[in-house]
């Protein structure tokens, strides 16, 4: 990384894969479970993210001096509120089917612990720069494990990648259909998310023994 | 050279290798152990898991035959190629064709069952360097029994690799886990795969076959095979009489259906002492319990005939336990020491709310036609919670006689 020095390269590194926001710190689960049953929404979930976490944790380290430390999370909030209304208004303007599959979930990402956290964690005591790489590493932590999950949700639960067809036709029988196969609808279940969520993890910890917590 | 020899020498080639558990695992299960050992006293216990696992496996082999030859006859009953058993010893029933078919289809899930899941775990013991455990013996019994006869092989393995390793493996393996892994696999299959596990088609041999059949066009009558439970729900006729339900003599999951071998395995289980009695009679009270609620329920005119639940509310409450698979459940389920309640009042508790919670899932919920693994599941999770409060209390009412003592 030539533009970035080695400790501003880890601020998008680590939550990647050793500090995942997911599996690590074990934050966004919510989001995680409820709008993964198809890649392309979470692959939309994740970019809605990643421009709120960057462009919040900019506006917050530029203000940072100048919040009152009472009411510092009131107006993280508004932060958060503001961006997540420009976010769901582009959405419904340009994509309206899927923010309908979306639904309350843009709206939730208020509420996403990933992004609060980060304002309390780093953008209140970090520069811009830091701040803004900081948040955009985080998001794409975030949006791996999403589309990860996506992933083998749609393709298990559904048979489809992106909503097209990659097993073939599960009504006219082709393809890997005609064996016998048949979609898993626990896919699409939300628990579902959650144990490949754990799986994930799993993996993670088992390749890496430093992450295992007592 | 015998079996016996072959399985030593290869025990002994793997020694300190990571393939060992493997090969000890093959050698015990069949023979004892060459070794014995040295110096001091010992103590043999002779009721160690082997044992307690036979014996639970010795309880369930009635109801596996039987659930062949059930298997049989529900095929050719629907087929309309034979007379109805009228009874445990009808002359139509115990009949080799009815077996044969059984064998056919029984079989196989059974292989599959046992071969999969020793499969994933010889595959754990080897990983995480350990010895085989004798945890899936009874899982594996069990799972072909709470399964739909015609349910393809492939989903089954699929479930079985999921309820292992995410139901008991992911726990630490044998004793360890939460969840009671034959119920985490049918529970897989029954959100997995839905059409194989509910309606009116799965149950009986043929009758998915017979109806894709008639749909490609061929001029043939269709098979229902609806369970007791299916037409209660949706406030039909039942066409079995109560002995028919107590022999077992109905469509169902191929191992749950008879009521009366499943008393007599309930008999040899407490006897041995190997099942709790306690479990299985609170079990048996809370259903009947939640029976009544419902039946005072509409002897109070609180509901109509109109209303959708009214068909299975309505049911007399004592019939309860010989629809449906609350006996199975909870003489062969309910009763799996590892995932049960510890404490004697804890059992009863434990017993007392899957009953409870069983039937009201089978009245209000007639998504889900039997609500019994889920209550399991369900109070499998609180099974722990209920023991802490048992031995809290239990610290407490000690703690309170010191007290008085001292004052």
């Amino acid at each position: 990384m030539g533009i970035l020095s080695k400790k501003d390269a880890n601020l998008i590194l680590d939550p990647l894969a050793d500090n995942n926001p997911i599996t690590i710190q074990v934050l966004g689960i919510c989001s995680a479970l409820a709008i993964t049953a198809e890649l392309e929404a979470s692959i939309v979930m994740s970019i809605s993210v990643l421009f709120v976490m960057g462009v919040g944790n900019v506006v917050i380290s530029l203000i940072r001096n100048i919040i009152p430390s009472k009411i510092r999370i009131i107006v993280q909030l508004v932060v958060v509120a503001t961006l997540v209304i420009i976010v769901d208004l582009v959405l419904k303007a340009f994509a309206y089917e899927l923010s309908k599959t979306l639904s309350v979930f843009v709206g939730l990402i208020i509420t996403n612990c990933i992004i609060m956290g980060r304002f309390e964690a780093f953008a209140l005591g970090n520069g811009v720069w830091r701040s803004f790489l900081d948040g955009i590493g985080n998001a794409l932590g975030y949006a791996a494990i999403l589309i990860i999950v996506g992933f083998f949700r749609e393709l298990l639960g559904s048979g489809t990648l992106l909503g097209i067809p990659v097993l073939g036709d599960p009504i006219e029988k082709t393809g890997l259909y005609a064996t016998g196969y048949e979609n898993n609808g626990f896919m699409l279940l939300s628990p579902m998310a959650l144990i490949v969520v754990g799986i994930i993890i799993w993996v993670q910890r088992s390749k890496n023994k430093a992450l295992i917590e007592d | 050279m015998g079996l016996k020899s072959n399985l030593h020498n290869l025990k002994e080639k793997y020694k300190g290798t990571k393939m060992a558990p493997a090969f000890n695992a093959l050698h015990t299960f069949l023979y004892l152990p060459n070794e014995t050992t040295h110096g001091g006293t010992h103590i043999k216990v002779a009721d160690d898991l082997k044992r307690t696992m036979n014996i639970v496996i010795m309880a369930l082999v009635p109801c596996l035959i039987f659930g062949m030859f059930n298997a049989g006859y529900q095929h050719y009953m629907a087929l309309g190629e034979i007379d109805a058993a009228n009874g445990f010893l009808g002359a139509s029933f115990w009949t080799w064709d009815n077996l044969v078919i059984g064998l056919w289809k029984v079989l196989p899930l059974v292989v599959v069952s046992y071969g999969v899941g020793l499969a994933v775990e010889f595959l754990f013991a080897v990983i995480k360097g350990h010895e085989v455990e004798e945890g899936y013996l009874v899982t594996g019994m069990l799972v072909p029994l709470i399964v739909p006869v015609d349910i393809p092989l492939w989903m089954l393995a699929v479930s079985v690799v999921f309820g292992v390793v995410i139901g008991k493996e992911v726990f630490g393996g044998t004793g360890m886990n939460i969840l009671n892994p034959a119920l985490t696999i049918r529970a897989f299959l029954f959100f997995a795969y839905p059409t194989w596990m509910s309606g009116d088609k799965v149950w009986v041999h043929g009758a998915v076959e017979r109806d894709q059949m008639i749909a490609a066009g061929e001029n043939l009558d269709a098979i229902s095979g609806e369970t007791i439970l299916g037409s209660y729900a949706q406030n039909n006729s039942v066409v079995y009489d109560y002995w028919d339900m107590f022999w077992g003599i109905i469509p169902g999951s191929v191992g749950e259906t008879s009521k009366f071998l499943i008393i007599i395995g309930a008999a040899f289980l407490i006897f041995t002492k190997i099942g709790s009695w306690r479990i299985i009679f609170s079990t048996l009270i809370g259903a009947l319990v939640m029976g009544l609620i419902f039946n005072g329920v509409v002897d109070a005119g609180w509901i109509g005939e109109s209303s959708k639940f009214y068909g299975l509310m309505s049911v007399p409450f004592w019939q309860h336990l010989i629809i449906g698979s609350i006996l199975f459940g909870a003489v062969y389920m309910a009763t799996d020491p590892v995932t049960a309640a510890q404490t004697n009042k804890g059992k009863w508790i434990y017993g007392f709310l899957i009953g409870f919670i069983s039937i009201l899932i089978r009245v209000f919920n007639p998504a889900y036609p039997e609500g019994v693994f889920l209550a399991i599941l369900l109070m499998n999770v609180f099974a722990p919670t209920i023991d802490h409060y048992v031995v809290q209390g239990n610290v407490k009412k000690r703690m309170k006689r010191i007290k008085v003592k001292t004052a």
